[in-house]
């Protein structure tokens, strides 16, 4: 009798196929390409140079010349906005690939190995979750020095648990499927396994936290410069300049206003992007919501 | 708990002592002298292998010692003591302000799912957990303040107002223990703001998980039964289907108790709120390592309490966690 095959866990509809089902998923799709878009064609969209300073009309409101007005040294708020795009991504991407990695590492290690191993490092994670995330982001901030590269391994340093969590469940019912038996009937070793077996069956889950990751290591990032533990001025990050504009939010609002609106929309879009391939992917909250 | 916390301590203990390149010029500044560099090693036992630093520096933790701050020259412990209650005051308010609106949100939500309500909650709670915070704060202080005028800004109190004799260093309990109401009404119109700022986040997060754990409760059989038996909607609603919905709901709201400690470091800094968040903030800018650890060990301690407490509750409220 012939049986359909069991489809492996983990396994799912195209990721692209499921995104044009979701308008909300899709909407983020589009914000988080806009960005990136905005990120890497900077040099060519932007009107002005970042730090150019047009002294005579600092301050001034937007206008066709200046889109989004001069800040208090006459930059051009838009095309500071847009070199921003590139670092706050960059900030995203570093701290996704050291804690995405790190965590993966140790929760796939911890699944697999099991016992003492498993609660050793599960106990390593729950240290990391007793402290709020961005107090200890600037306890290590403030140890290594305050710069933005201090700042990613800060933010990795805080959000890698997650993904241990997270691998770390996946691997435990990965292991215990006929295929890696199979697989370990024809000799292949413990890393093969690992790399060729649970890491991709493990994965969507993963990217999920990945998305939701980089909305969180962007605003975290923005926070701690916004208080001097990030990028510094004259930088355009998008933090620094809500700090730098901070005192003319009754006079010249759109000093401060624009940069913060730039974080709010990037994390939205990454927020809504984690959220729709979530629910698209989990078929009981696809039912419910 | 126990060994989290023993944890917490070889991570504080790693960041303060061994991560700075140099904790002794950290502490006294580029221009020391030798002899006072050495007699500040022996001090602090920084002159001893790493492990006996570590054994001196438990010790003095649990003797509730966090060391001198470099900044005030008194001893962290009574810093701390001294700005913790604004910051409990003002995390309590925010966390009240986010169960309050975020719950019912949640609940009303899954209720009329896909209804305009569902959608303007729904955008509402996406936007509000992708707030930056200390953004928040400054439009909320321009608008309300600066401009309409309607809520005082920064400080605790205003100006005129003379704190209560400091009972428990609440604000809000000291003046109506006294039954000062002058400074009660404006140490309450003074937590408006910095507590919706700080509030937004974690009422966004919990309503989307309360609407979430709702919908998945309210397509159950038994809430089925309890409806074709001729229940009242509300009494299903907040009987049946509230009390399983809360379990999850619960996890999430111990989880934005760090949100909340996190986001005050941000809210304190705008609002100039004298407490925790920017005594932290404060110390950090100036390599004041004995005062931010002490914030960081105190944060933890107080989130890890929280979430055992949430534990402990969850056991309470789910018959299936008490058996296992």
């Amino acid at each position: 009798m012939n049986k359909p095959a069991p489809r492996r866990p983990g396994v799912g509809p195209h990721p692209l196929r499921l995104l044009r089902r979701s308008p909300l998923a899709t909407l983020g799709a589009v914000i988080v390409l806009l960005y990136a878009l905005a990120a890497l064609a900077a040099p060519l969209l932007a009107p002005h140079p970042p730090l150019t300073q047009y002294l005579e009309e600092r301050l001034d409101p937007p206008s066709a010349q200046f889109p989004l007005g001069l800040d208090q040294l006459g930059r051009d708020i838009f095309s500071r906005l847009l070199f921003g795009a590139r670092l706050s991504l960059m900030v995203g991407l570093v701290v996704v690939v050291i804690a995405g990695v790190l965590g993966t590492a140790v929760g796939m290690a911890a699944g697999f190995a099991g016992g003492r191993v498993d609660h050793a490092l599960m106990r390593v994670t729950d240290i990391f979750f007793a402290f709020p995330s961005l107090i200890l982001a600037m306890a290590i901030a403030a140890a290594l020095g305050p710069s933005l590269t201090n700042a990613m391994i800060a933010i990795a340093m805080v959000t890698w648990p997650v993904y241990a969590r997270l691998s770390r469940a996946q691997t435990l019912v990965l292991v215990r499927q006929e295929f890696l038996e199979a697989a370990r009937a024809v000799g292949a070793g413990d890393l093969r396994i690992l790399a060729r077996h649970v890491l991709p069956n493990a994965l969507s889950p993963l990217v999920v936290q990945a998305s939701f990751n980089m909305g969180d290591a962007i605003l975290i990032a923005a926070g701690l410069s916004f208080i001097g533990f990030g990028a510094h001025p004259p930088t355009p990050e998008w933090g620094v300049m809500v700090s730098e504009g901070r005192d003319y939010i009754t006079t010249q609002w759109w000093v401060p206003t624009f940069p913060g609106l730039a974080i709010l929309m990037a994390v939205t879009g990454f927020n809504l992007l984690g959220d729709g391939v979530r629910d698209m992917l989990d078929p009981r909250l696809r039912r419910a919501t | 708990m126990g060994l989290v916390l023993l944890g917490v301590s070889v991570l504080t203990f790693f960041i303060a002592h061994v991560v700075p390149a140099d904790p002794v010029l950290a502490a006294l500044g580029e221009h020391a002298r030798e002899d006072q560099i050495r007699s500040y090693r022996h001090a602090y036992g920084l002159d001893r292998p790493v492990g006996v630093q570590y054994l001196i520096y438990v010790h003095r933790l649990l003797a509730g010692d966090f060391g001198i701050s470099i900044r005030t020259r008194r001893p962290v412990a009574e810093d701390l003591g001294e700005f913790l209650p604004a910051t409990v005051e003002l995390g309590g308010t925010a966390w009240l302000v986010a169960l309050l609106l975020g719950v019912p949100a949640g609940i009303l939500s899954a209720l009329y799912k896909d209804r305009i309500f569902d959608h303007i909650s729904r955008i509402g709670s996406l936007m509000g957990a992708s707030m930056p915070v200390f953004w928040l704060g400054l439009l909320l202080l321009g608008t309300f303040y600066y401009r309409l005028r309607w809520l005082p800004g920064p400080g605790r109190l205003d100006v005129s107002a003379i704190p209560p004799p400091s009972r428990t260093g609440l604000l809000l309990i000291d003046s109506a223990l006294t039954g000062n109401g002058a400074v009660f009404w404006s140490a309450l119109r003074h937590l408006v703001l910095p507590a919706l700022t700080l509030g937004l986040f974690s009422t966004a997060v919990i309503a989307r998980m309360t609407r979430s754990a709702m919908l998945e409760v309210l397509y159950q059989d038994y809430i089925r039964t309890a409806r074709a038996k001729g229940l009242a909607r509300a009494r299903v609603v907040l009987r049946h289907a509230l009390r399983n919905a809360m379990i999850p709901t619960l996890t999430i709201v111990g989880i934005s108790f760090g949100n909340l400690l996190s986001g005050a470091v941000l809210t304190e800094t705008v609002f100039a709120w004298p407490g925790l968040g920017r005594y932290a903030t404060t110390s950090a800018i100036s390599l004041d390592f004995p005062a931010v650890m002490g914030v960081t060990i105190v944060a933890a301690v107080i989130y890890t309490t929280i979430n055992l407490a949430i534990d402990l509750l969850y056991a309470r409220l789910d018959p299936r966690v008490r058996y296992e």
